[in-house]
């Protein structure tokens, strides 16, 4: 069959921030660039994020790079790659500036000067008072951001390709990546996308769990396609759950209702904060709490029918504090939780927010993997920036305001790197012989498919597999188990039968297509978990209640095709100053 | 042809809040749609998330009021 084939200097797969920021670099640099998007581009993931963007500017307190990156390197339990972490803190005010000229509608100070506030986990003078970093636009950060980002990328001519969908990644014999396989949603038509650069920037992968505050679009397309290639999957074991999601739909609640003074309950009506952090209380890190009401639940103290969530109780604020102070929040609870929080506590559960693993790369944004001879060898015309990388800044754990300035940091460090490898190599190399078949095949395969369960059932066990195996506390048994579980309902998504086989907008294929990524994820994510026999940051084991730096200060990789598991160590040296090595780690 | 999938596809936003809010419409109403109805619904989907979460949540008021009825039932979902 033949497939159309369009050529480009650089194709890029997503369109939220990460992605937007390097197609403005590289049209700006007049290189012929395609955006492939699932969805129009400012309704990308990007749009959700609230709190700010970090830089040291110094607009309310002093402030200095160096502060803000060994808060970064400290958040991260110590497994971030401190080069990259110095890279991005040192940029930060550039970026933010950049942005600024742009046009993005920052929050001001009286002076002019760009608004910031404080946030946690930054801190002053390394670990002294709090520090005043997130440069924010109201509680719309990243809305205005992409918003300025878009509209500068159509003013330069990126040539965006939206309703579009990345299928496979095109590598030949030697391993170089040539471009993409994509499927034009209108027609179900496949074309073969060539580039002298690949960028993938496809976002996170939230939806691989029950509760989730990711948007449906999170279906991790970018790690798929990538650990279908052979490329492995870094540090995968990490996602940050956030303590309160709305039960049943995973809703964000802010973190402001606690700040306000709303508490945590269980069923016997205990502030059992109290007992998990006595001083911090409801206000202790995301993963205090989280691991605090999975403790709860799983002793048998949570509330409803099933015992399966807790209560968060904001009704003694009053009204006035409610709709004064949290707009918003009684909307969603009424929305979401049907409950109105002046009267009832609202329900929540820990809920999955952020996956600090990825396609691995360095901090020029190239794709590094162990295929031939090292272990960080760079993979020819492959690129990898924002929430699908893991570079890694974040490292076990991800500080509020750094994933704003990863992407952008990354967005154009990746830009700069594509502009000078094609400088040194300016022309397409041949495409292999069998460029589309392993995307046709899979289509050949759901075309065919008799007896097979639907999309949706098999989606949903994912999911709950996720949750009960793999979720904010983690154990033994139960991750072995899961191992074993996640590779059945694998095998089951490799068996989805679709009814609807018309080539025009079929959805039923797309999420099919979408199925076989986050099965991807799950498997790594599962695999990489149980492995590891500590606990660091996000990735808490209850038989393994503690760091092990001696064994365990190094990244996980994943190989999808044999399952297997490698590691290579974290990068301690930064570019410039002195290491930050690692001591325990407390708020 | 495949209206319906079209819209269901344009209904997959950026923010959860209106993932699930759109669902919920085009399980319960959007086969009732008039004509006219299913022209509004489309204008509201080209929306920002954060001006159609904004109306939906009844903090802005849409310019043309003639989508007030349909964001009703948007709000009511």
């Amino acid at each position: 069959m033949a497939i159309a084939r369009r050529k480009f200097d650089a194709v890029i797969v997503g369109a939220g921030g990460a992605g937007m920021r390097a197609a403005l670099q590289l049209s700006e640099a007049g290189l012929k660039v395609a955006v492939l998007s699932k969805v129009f581009p400012t309704r990308s993931h990007t749009v959700a994020a609230q709190g700010g963007i970090a830089a040291a500017l110094g607009n309310v307190t002093e402030d200095n790079w160096h502060w803000h990156m060994y808060d970064t390197v400290k958040g991260s339990d110590y497994l971030g790659d401190q080069d990259a972490i110095e890279f991005m803190c040192r940029q930060a005010n550039e970026v933010v500036y950049e942005l600024e000229h742009f046009g993005m509608p920052f929050d001001r100070l009286e002076n002019g000067k760009i608004y910031q506030r404080p946030f946690g986990g930054q801190s002053q003078n390394f670990g002294g008072a709090q520090a005043t970093r997130s440069c924010a636009a109201a509680d719309r950060t990243g809305h205005a951001m992409l918003h300025t980002l878009y509209q500068r990328n159509v003013r330069a001519n990126t040539q965006f390709f939206i309703e579009w969908m990345g299928l496979d990644l095109i590598r030949d014999e030697q391993g170089d990546v040539l471009g993409v396989t994509a499927m034009e949603m209108e027609t179900g038509e496949v074309m073969v996308l060539e580039a002298k650069a690949t960028l993938f920037a496809t976002g996170g992968a939230g939806r691989i769990f029950q509760a989730s505050t990711n948007a449906f679009i999170n279906t991790g397309d970018g790690l798929g396609m990538t650990a279908r290639a052979g490329i492995p999957l870094e540090d995968m074991e990490f996602w940050q759950f956030h303590p309160t999601g709305v039960y049943g739909v995973g809703v964000l609640i802010s973190e402001a209702v606690r700040g306000e003074g709303g508490y945590l309950l269980n069923k016997d009506g205990e502030r059992f904060m109290q007992r998990y952090a006595p001083h911090a209380k409801d206000l202790a890190s995301r993963d205090v709490v989280s691991r605090a009401l999975t403790m709860e639940i799983k002793e048998g103290r949570g509330c409803g029918k099933d015992a399966d969530h807790l209560l968060l109780k904001l009704d003694h604020l009053g009204a006035d504090v409610i709709n004064m102070r949290l707009p918003g929040i009684r909307e969603i609870a009424i929305k979401f939780a049907q409950v109105d929080p002046i009267k009832e506590p609202i329900p929540v559960v820990p809920t999955a927010h952020y996956m600090m693993g990825g396609i691995p790369t360095n901090f020029h944004g190239q794709v590094v993997a162990p295929y031939k001879t090292g272990p960080e060898e760079v993979v020819p015309g492959f690129y990898a920036v924002g929430e699908c990388a893991c570079v890694s800044v974040h490292g076990a754990n991800r500080l509020g305001t750094n994933s704003l300035l990863d992407i952008i940091v990354f967005g154009r460090a990746a830009g700069n790197q594509i502009i000078e490898d094609l400088k040194k190599s300016p022309h397409h190399k041949p495409l292999p012989v069998d460029v589309a078949d392993r995307t046709l095949a899979r289509l050949a395969r759901l075309e065919s498919q008799k007896g097979g369960e639907s999309v949706a059932q098999v989606g949903t066990a994912l999911r709950k597999t996720m949750q009960a195996h793999c979720g904010v506390f983690r154990f033994a048994d139960m991750l072995k188990e899961g191992v074993a579980k996640i590779g059945e309902v694998a095998e089951r998504a490799a068996q989805t039968e679709i009814k609807d086989k018309s080539k025009v907008f079929n959805t039923a294929r797309i999420e099919a297509l979408e199925l076989d990524n986050l099965a991807e994820v799950a498997l790594a994510t599962m695999v990489s978990a149980e492995a590891r026999n500590e606990s660091r940051g996000a990735h808490a084991r209850d038989d393994f209640p503690e760091r092990d730096d001696e064994k365990w200060l190094k990244h996980t990789l994943y190989f999808s095709t044999d399952r297997r598991l490698d590691y290579k160590p974290v990068r301690l040296k930064p570019m410039t100053v002195e290491s930050f090595p690692p001591k325990p780690r407390v708020y | 042809m495949k209206e319906l999938e079209r819209a269901r596809w344009r209904c997959r936003r950026g923010l959860l809040e209106l993932d699930i809010v759109l669902q919920r419409f085009m399980d319960r109403h959007y086969l009732q749609l008039s004509d006219k109805d299913l022209q509004q619904f489309a204008t509201l989907l080209d929306l920002s998330d954060n001006d159609l979460w904004d109306m939906v949540t009844s903090r802005k008021e849409p310019e043309d009021a003639g989508l007030r009825p349909l964001l009703e039932l948007l709000q009511a979902v």
